[in-house]
């Protein structure tokens, strides 16, 4: 063991910032974090053991105790149940002779779910040993199970097992603009770098990663700040349920997306960039090694950028480990660290006191796409595409009730109800825009638009029809999020638990009118409480269907008083059986009569 | 830099690099906090000290003092949001008052008094925790850790030893201790450490103490934790 902790080690370059990939590296060798490499990894990085339990606890696929050789995670995104991913455990549970949540006894698989893997369109989806496995049908399922059987190794298995398909269903002024390596940065050296930030801030461009703060203003403010160094970090930590456009960008256009990474690289004088690769990505790693390799070799990275004196910029990758949290900026920082992705306090913003308490730029997967081309094209010709407020396209996920799940790309402005005709669904009950973290809207608000000013949206677009249970995806967000709450701050770290199980006793119609009162009063709580943007809309999902549909709220309770949260009477069974009594008086009343 | 600014109407002078909450502890202006302790880096977890500064929510124990702040704390609706918040911590972990050594000591407690909190509103989570009796003269009890963080912070940064971490995450997160048994016994632990005095709720007792001061004549007994923590606070421990 201390030959392979201090191989990885070296990898490694002894930086307790890279503790994230030293900890993947073992889990991937020992299929966990082992007692003898913590205190290794402790010495060799020069940091107390905790903070090496505490990251091994945070994300969700470092393990403490060991998972199987062939370690199993079936999604469970709400897309991903409505697809059948109950099934699909069922069977790999009964193929595999392993009980979801366990390890086989001969340590041969563990089978798990796990939150979303990236690969809404292609459900019922799951992953092993980090690679995507999409489409599970039955017939793959066992193929799946007798290639595990025999131990074959994952790269004997056949390809066609792995293949992410990118189905781009509708390009439009983004995806369908012509690109040319390089063009990007030889247009900002020609034009001038103040003058490539004057045409970024002339197509008010905003953020694509949600928030939607203003691109132009970032890098300026990140550009006057003194100190140095300074980064770049491109944020692929695509963890929203729903969403998987970052994937598609990351899969098919990854130069334009270094590149924008590099322009703002000269803008802001930066040197080192980083891209944190959600860990459900894995498979798209290496391909992106490669590119990044070419570009150094055709002169768009490395010392001297297209034979400028002075520009310098690298970009390196580093893998998440599975914590939807490290989709926020200051969380994902703290996460490049090599600590638990904890969102940081502000104010200082990333801008001023980012990576290593340097001034760094924190930016989307998408928004760099579109700054390449902002870069070629000049603002104006973005800014004329959209609404005043959200300037040209934005790229959905569309997944969920439809007949044509994919990539489309849309103006700023579309109505919502023009996207549910292209992608074809139909007999819809509603759509939730955003994920988790945005805004489910009913069958009776379809003429919203996909905008900053009315629905904002990272990209994840879920449509149900009217098969569907609004408590079901109620839940499955709702669950999400406590699953998800770094647990820093009370009101998300316990609000989100009590949020979960309070949804869950209306649901199970053990509701009272006493109950949705509650129930309301404590979303109101978490949101206005929480530390984060996480703990700030974890009880979306409650708020907007009780909005959207709240007769279906009130159809669901079943008393207008008290009503208790558990059965009073089976509670008892266990006291019954000890003392030998089935006789009534043995039995007690749910609620005095 | 400094100024002024107010809170609650109160126009207020504060000193450069204070933060919003202790600008008001200096000015006499008590605003509810479990996480934040003078003298250590703040945290901002507790969010019991959650003010309006220029309408925007945000915590005091972190958020910078600055000229001509309008600050916001005492109104009936922060102050229901502080006592949901304090029964969260209540239901999130096993605090048992009558049978607790450090009642009447405990700032958990005295809060609850100050936010005049009468049951705990949100059901229970009964969570299992241990009790890491193993240390000759410290003892660590779970049940009532509520991830404030200071024991940490006390550790790393005043006795510089990194004693305590807080590990896991959401509602599983837990105390670590750095040792290899993970027991406290084997970690390099005094009782001399402020770590061990700094515990706001009963998680970290000092062995043999409990009982010196009787139950009723303790700090929040005699004094509300709204007069005992402006200005005292970073000497009441003890």
């Amino acid at each position: 063991m201390k030959t392979f902790v201090d191989k990885v080690l070296a990898q490694a370059e002894f930086q307790p910032a890279r503790l994230l990939e030293v900890l993947r590296a073992v889990q991937a060798e020992f299929r966990h974090i082992p007692e003898p490499a913590i205190e290794l990894i402790a010495v060799g990085l020069q940091i107390p053991r905790t903070q090496i339990i505490a990251v091994a606890e945070f994300y969700s696929f470092l393990h403490l105790a060991p998972q199987g050789r062939y370690e199993l995670y079936i999604a469970d995104s709400i897309t991903d149940r409505m697809l059948g991913n109950q099934q699909v455990l069922e069977a790999l549970a009964a193929r595999l002779q392993v009980a979801v949540g366990g390890v086989r006894g001969d340590g041969l698989v563990s089978l798990n779910r796990t939150a979303c893997t990236g690969m809404c369109d292609q459900g019922p989806a799951g992953l092993v040993n980090g690679y995507p496995l999409p489409r599970l049908t039955p017939a793959k399922i066992d193929a799946l199970a007798a290639l595990i059987e025999k131990q074959v190794p994952l790269n004997a298995w056949p390809t066609e097992m792995f293949r992410v398909e990118e189905p781009i269903c509708r390009p439009d002024l983004l995806l369908n603009q012509a690109f040319v390596n390089g063009a990007a940065i030889q247009a900002s050296f020609a034009r001038g770098l103040a003058e490539t930030l004057a045409e970024l801030d002339a197509s008010h461009l905003r953020g694509r990663g949600g928030a939607g703060f203003k691109t132009a203003l970032k890098w300026r403010s990140c550009a006057q700040q003194a100190a140095t160094p300074r980064y770049v970090i491109c944020n692929a930590d695509e963890g929203e349920p729903g969403t998987f456009k970052d994937r598609m960008l990351l899969d098919l256009y990854p130069d334009q997306v270094f590149e924008g990474m590099t322009v703002c690289a000269a803008i802001i004088g930066s040197n080192h960039g980083l891209i944190y690769l959600r860990a459900e990505y894995l498979f798209l790693r290496d391909k992106l090694l490669a590119v990044l390799q070419a570009r150094r070799e055709q002169g768009l990275l490395g010392q001297a950028i297209l034979g400028r004196d002075g520009f310098d910029f690298d970009i390196e990758i580093r893998m998440g480990a599975g914590a939807y949290i490290c989709g926020e900026a200051s969380a994902q920082i703290e996460s490049l660290e090599g600590k638990p992705g904890i969102p940081r306090t502000k104010p200082p913003n990333s801008v001023v006191c980012g990576y290593q308490r340097k001034p760094t730029v924190v930016d989307n997967v998408e928004t760099f796409f579109a700054a390449t081309h902002i870069a070629i094209q000049g603002g104006q010709w973005f800014a004329a595409v959209g609404t005043p407020q959200s300037t040209g396209t934005k790229l959905l996920s569309i997944s969920g009730d439809c007949q044509r799940p994919g990539i489309y790309e849309y103006p700023f402005g579309t109505p919502v109800r023009t996207i549910l005709q292209e992608c074809g669904a139909e007999d819809v009950m509603g759509v939730q825009v955003g994920g988790p973290s945005g805004t489910f809207i009913s069958n009776r608000e379809l003429d919203r638009v996909v905008a900053f000013e009315d629905l904002s949206t990272a990209g994840s677009f879920m449509v149900f029809n009217r098969s569907r249970n609004l408590f079901a995806i109620a839940q499955n967000f709702t669950d999400f999020f406590a699953h998800e709450s770094c647990g820093f701050c009370t009101p998300c770290r316990v609000g989100t638990s009590l949020l979960k199980n309070q949804l869950a006793k209306i649901a199970d119609g053990l509701g009272a009118a006493e109950d949705l009162t509650e129930l309301s009063a404590l979303c109101e709580v978490v949101k206005n409480n929480s530390h984060c943007g996480l703990g700030e809309s974890a009880a979306n999902p409650i708020l907007t269907t009780l909005l959207s549909y709240p007769e279906l709220y009130l159809q669901q309770l079943q008393y207008q008083e008290f009503a208790p949260a558990f059965d009073l009477d089976a509670t008892l069974a266990a006291a019954r059986r000890l003392a030998q009594r089935e006789d009534p008086a043995a039995h007690l009343n749910q609620v005095e009569n | 830099m400094s100024g002024t600014l107010t809170i609650d109407g109160k126009t207020i002078p504060f000193a450069a690099g204070q933060s919003v909450i202790e600008a008001a502890r200096c000015a006499g202006i008590y605003i509810p906090h479990l996480c934040h302790k003078p003298g250590y880096a703040p945290h901002g977890s507790c969010k019991l000290c959650t003010v309006f500064v220029n309408g925007r929510k945000t915590s005091a124990c972190t958020y910078p003092a600055a000229a001509d702040q309008n600050v916001v704390s005492d109104t009936p609706e922060l102050q229901q949001d502080r006592l949901r918040l304090t029964q969260m911590l209540f239901v999130e972990g096993n605090h048992f008052c009558p049978s607790c050594e450090k009642s009447g000591n405990c700032q958990l407690q005295g809060v609850a008094y100050h936010l005049r909190m009468l049951d705990n509103h949100y059901p229970h989570f009964y969570p299992q925790r241990q009790v890491d009796a193993s240390h000759p003269d410290i003892l660590l009890d779970h049940n009532r850790c509520i991830f404030c963080n200071l024991c940490v912070r006390a550790s790393r940064d005043h006795d510089g030893k990194n004693v305590f971490a807080i590990a896991g995450r959401g509602i599983n997160k837990r105390l670590i201790v750095n040792s290899a048994s993970g027991q406290l016994k084997d970690s390099d632990i005094s009782i001399d450490d402020q770590a061990t005095q700094v515990c706001p709720t009963g998680a970290i007792l000092v062995k043999r103490t409990g009982y010196q001061v009787p139950i009723g004549e303790r700090w929040y007994d005699r004094q509300p934790i709204s007069e005992l923590a402006l200005g005292k606070e970073d000497s009441h421990e003890r």
